[in-house]
């Protein structure tokens, strides 16, 4: 096969190409800007987003298959489109939730731009791989500019332990993927996930395929933090900056989802019955250990983040079916999650303040007394996730229920079930804490004078409602994704 | 009949309201007062409703429907038979009397409360009017979070675990049903509750699903031996909250079983009818004597909430056997009809206990029996409605209490008269532990000096507990209404009763 370049690939490519254009013109503006000008950065990255938000949406493509590009490297589909808009959405959230908390920290250095936004080309490439190679790439370059971000408080030794963490974990998780992919490869003789696809059937050594998938299958497990593979996740979540875990526990989910489609459903599809056992158990075992383990948390933070792995491991149910409207209720189920998430993390940050980072479950006391509008809305937030209609998050929990019941696996939405009424009391005990606790002191929180902030995590929160009253245009946009 | 939409209006008048008070509310006062509108207001728009519903031809009426998500083929959809108005009606006036009641204990964030409570009362009415089995789900599972924050916020001392109980407890039993619902929902392609109901089932499938709502509606009722949510909840929630909570949060058990239960799957209900039924006499009895120990006043209308609310299940599933074992439908009518007359009085009756429970505590802040005695002496107007709940909550012929049990007595007799034996205990048990409360904190001797220095009852609670006690005597003297109301209604769940579906 001769590799041609067609220009016209270029055109497909063209909100990766701007993005990636406007990182390395912002990486050069910000070399002359002075530490008080960094709201230039700022904006910047978020008009940057923006854009790019605007080209995917102008360049979706218009069959339903989706176009390909550069020999089916990169696929651009309906469901890239959905995965990459909320990608950029919720990277323009972190943003907007982290400048105040940065700043107030000395932390806001142009880097902390630049390595969202080449996390933010990483995750886009990442969810329109059409070949091993683009979904490792996109993966390193996603990964790699976390493990910095982690590390990006250097003076705090729980910071560098995370990062440390991170990487070393992270790195160990590549490597599992990337010998999986060699596996595949060299069982398969190709590296383009469609045509792995049709000829898996065909392949004689069926062993190496079954090793490269288990190795996939864990490498992706690991990423995307599903028990047994979940321990870094905890630390990272508490050890990094508040505003850098808004980001990493948002955007890079909905990555993951798609790094997990590809690999699976788009390269391995035809092995699913072998794929689809491994998932449900993955999928029991993160909701046994993020719902138990985060009754025990005190932190915040470590709290969402085992709560993180439970919503990993519900995610998972969408996928135990093989189906698209599997898929489907599995990518609502992420998108919702990653809304909510944001918010919980946002509402951390913002009442965060030098010295104070508002991290333990107690720093919230009384919240309602002192600030009700924000109690509410983190309220709000905690009410979604576990699961509590009329909010986003029941409906997208019904969702995924629904479709591991129609597949067949009544007892794994009956284990959901279970440990989601188990979460409850998690999440209540944070209501419980701003509603019904007296706060220490009744002073009122100083709230940040940052506008943009309290009006976008206002916003953010009041989508949970929307949403949840109105989450048919979302649910049909992510039927028409996978052609339901 | 109807060319606006009049029950979307009564769903989100209140809510509406609500997020109004939240904004404006900032002085008590003026939360107090615009409350209190919106709840009069919801109140006289339930009224046409009640005018307007054609009583004769029964069925369900008022309907509104639109697509709401078109890949699950979820509507909103509402309209209401004669058991949905009545029920509706009744939430409107108790969240008016509520409200009421509620201005002057509550007096931090009064604002919240409000909202809270009206937020309430569109959820309640939601779920009496809503015929989508989605739309249904939400409206049940939302409720619970005002309520929650009602509790937790404005409670007793034990409120935080009251709270947390009640709401995992009541969550833990819902989500179970909506496991039922989505396979319901695979069965058929749609959520509708009339499409539930025409599906074809299996004995096994049936029963599966009888046992998802069982354990949603027995845990709202709530039923022995899942009841033990509600003393605590009842005990630690304010006033406002214990009214509501027993005048109307315990119907939605109630009522699902007569929306759920009985048309979707009636071949399993009626073969574990036995469990429901021995599950109420249970309830009828043995709760009766644990509300005879109780020194706290809550406590011991919470348990005979519970003894009370069994007749409604004990109405509801004998009908079933009546129409199947016995062939009686008239008989089955009856309990039905029982059943219903009993959930509406029960509404009024511990409502109205609980709020003069409410009067009491707001005098001498404790709710413990022995700490009162006497109160006829100085409160005579206030132990005169004491006096009449309390014989309305014992069945005295002439208060609603009677007219429901009776029903439901009469009912069991034709299916088997040890039945019926067994629930007419309540009449002495249930006397005994009203009569001797009302002995113990209303008549005698007054013994606390603080009960001496108790003033009568003011025109704010004048008018909560005579707006009860007209309803009580209303319902009591002259049921009629009520029950020519759901007559058409009750007909026709127990003709469709007498169709199998397997």
């Amino acid at each position: 096969m001769t590799i041609q370049f067609n220009p016209a690939d270029l055109l497909v490519i063209l909100p990766e190409l701007v993005l990636l254009g406007a990182t390395c013109a912002i990486l050069l503006i910000d070399l002359f800007l002075k530490p008080s000008q960094r709201d230039i950065t700022h904006w910047l990255s978020i008009v940057a987003i923006a854009v790019t938000s605007f080209l995917v949406w102008r360049g979706a493509p218009e069959v339903a298959q989706g176009v390909s590009a550069f020999n089916g490297m990169f696929k651009h589909d309906g469901i890239s489109v959905v995965l990459k808009q909320f990608v950029l959405l919720t990277t323009g959230l972190s943003l907007f939730y982290a400048r105040n908390y940065m700043r107030e920290r000395s932390l806001l250095f142009g880097e902390f731009y630049l390595l969202i936004l080449f996390a933010t080309i990483g995750m886009m490439l990442l969810v329109s791989a059409g070949s091993l190679v683009i979904a490792y790439l996109g993966l390193e370059l996603l990964a790699l500019s976390s493990y910095a971000l982690v590390a990006l408080n250097r003076n705090s030794a729980i910071s560098a332990e995370a990062a440390i963490k991170y990487f070393v974990l992270g790195a160990l998780a590549s490597g599992l993927l990337l010998y999986g992919m060699s596996m595949i490869y060299g069982a398969t003789g190709t590296l383009d996930l469609a045509a792995i696809s049709a000829q898996i059937n065909q392949v004689e050594h069926r062993g190496w395929l079954a090793i490269g998938l288990v190795f996939i299958v864990s490498g992706v497990a690991f990423k995307l933090g599903a028990a047994p593979f979940h321990m870094w996740l905890p630390d990272v979540y508490h050890g990094a900056p508040t505003a850098i875990t808004v980001f990493i526990g948002s955007a890079p989910k909905v990555a993951a989802f798609g790094l997990l489609y590809r690999l699976l459903e788009g390269g391995l599809g035809p092995m699913s019955e072998h794929w689809t056992p491994m998932l449900a158990l993955l999928s029991v075992l993160s909701l046994a250990v993020g719902n138990l383990f985060a009754i025990a948390q005190s932190n915040l933070k470590r709290m969402l983040a085992y709560s993180t792995i439970s919503h990993i491991g519900f995610m998972l149910l969408g996928f135990v079916g093989g189906s698209p409207a599997g898929y489907s209720a599995a990518m609502f189920y992420i998108i919702s999650y990653t809304m909510t998430a944001t918010v919980a993390f946002g509402i951390i940050a913002l009442l965060a303040r030098a010295g104070f980072e508002c991290e333990e479950i107690d720093d919230f006391k009384g919240l309602n007394q002192r600030s009700p509008w924000y109690a509410a809305i983190m309220g709000i937030s905690m009410f979604s996730l576990a699961g509590v209609p009329p909010l986003f998050g029941f409906f997208a929990k019904l969702l995924v229920l629904k479709s591991a019941i129609d597949a067949g696996f009544l007892w794994l939405a009956i284990v959901a079930i279970i440990f989601a009424i188990i979460g409850i009391y998690y999440y209540l005990r944070v209501v419980k804490v701003m509603y019904f606790d007296a706060a220490a002191d009744d002073a009122a929180v100083p709230l940040p004078a940052d506008l943009p902030l309290r009006w976008v995590i206002s916003l953010n929160g009041l989508a949970l409602v929307v949403l949840g009253l109105a989450w048919g245009p979302l649910f049909d946009w992510c039927n028409r994704a996978f052609g339901v | 009949m109807a060319h606006w939409p009049l029950l979307s209006v009564l769903i989100w008048l209140p809510i509406v309201g609500a997020v109004l008070v939240l904004a404006l509310g900032r002085d008590a006062r003026v939360a107090r007062w615009l409350s209190l509108l919106v709840a009069l207001l919801t109140f006289v728009a339930s009224l046409p409703l009640y005018i307007g519903y054609e009583a004769v031809a029964g069925g369900m009426q008022f309907a509104e429907s639109h697509l709401w998500i078109g890949g699950l083929k979820a509507y909103y959809g509402l309209a209401v038979d004669g058991i949905s108005v009545a029920l509706i009606v009744l939430t409107t006036f108790t969240s008016v009397l509520v409200i009421i009641g509620s201005w002057g204990p509550i007096n931090k964030r009064v604002s919240q409360y409000m909202a809270a409570m009206l937020v309430l009362e569109g959820m309640l009415i939601g779920i009496f009017a809503a015929t989508d089995a989605l739309l249904f789900y939400v409206f049940f599972e939302a409720m619970l979070i005002p309520m929650f924050i009602i509790i937790g916020v404005w409670g007793g001392p034990r409120r935080v675990y009251a709270t947390l109980k009640f709401f995992i407890y009541t969550f833990l039993g819902s989500i179970f049903m909506l496991i039922a619902l989505i396979y319901l929902h695979m069965k058929t392609g749609e959520f509708s509750l009339a499409a539930f109901a025409a599906a074809p089932l299996s004995a096994t499938e049936q029963a599966w699903l009888f046992f998802g709502f069982l354990a949603g509606f027995a845990i709202k009722v709530p039923m022995w031996p899942v009841h033990t949510w509600l003393p605590d909840a009842h005990v630690e929630a304010p006033t406002g909250g214990s009214v509501i909570l027993a005048a109307i949060m315990l119907k939605v058990g109630g009522y699902g079983f007569i929306r759920f239960s009985l048309p979707i799957t009636p071949d399993a209900s009626q073969e574990y009818a036995w469990v429901v039924i021995a599950m109420s006499l249970v309830a009828v009895v043995y709760i009766g004597y644990v509300a005879l120990v109780q020194d706290d006043m809550k406590k011991l209308v919470a348990y005979s909430s519970v003894a009370h609310m069994a007749f409604v299940t004990l109405g509801i599933f004998i009908s079933l056997a009546l129409v199947r074992e016995h062939a009686n439908p008239d008989a089955a009518r009856l309990g039905m009809q029982g059943a219903m007359v009993q959930m509406i009085s029960h509404g009024f009756v511990s409502g109205a206990m609980f709020a003069c429970i409410g009067v009491l505590y707001d005098r001498l802040h404790t709710r413990m029996i022995d700490e009162y005695g006497g109160v006829m002496n100085v409160m005579p107007w206030f132990g005169g409605f004491f006096i009449l709940f309390s014989m309305a909550n014992c069945g005295l012929p002439g208060t609603s209490g009677f007219v429901g049990e009776f029903m439901v007595i009469l009912a069991s007799f034709q299916s088997n008269p040890f039945i019926a034996l067994v629930a007419a205990f309540t009449l002495i048990i249930g006397a005994a532990y009203t009569l001797w409360l009302v002995k113990r904190v209303i008549f005698g001797e007054v013994t606390n000096p603080k009960v001496a220095k108790f003033k009568d009852l003011d025109a704010r609670e004048w008018i909560v507990l005579g707006s009860f006690a007209a309803a009580v005597l209303a319902l009591g003297i002259y049921p009629k209404p009520l029950t020519d109301l759901m007559d058409s209604s009750v007909l026709q769940i127990v003709n469709a009763l007498m169709l199998s579906k397997a």
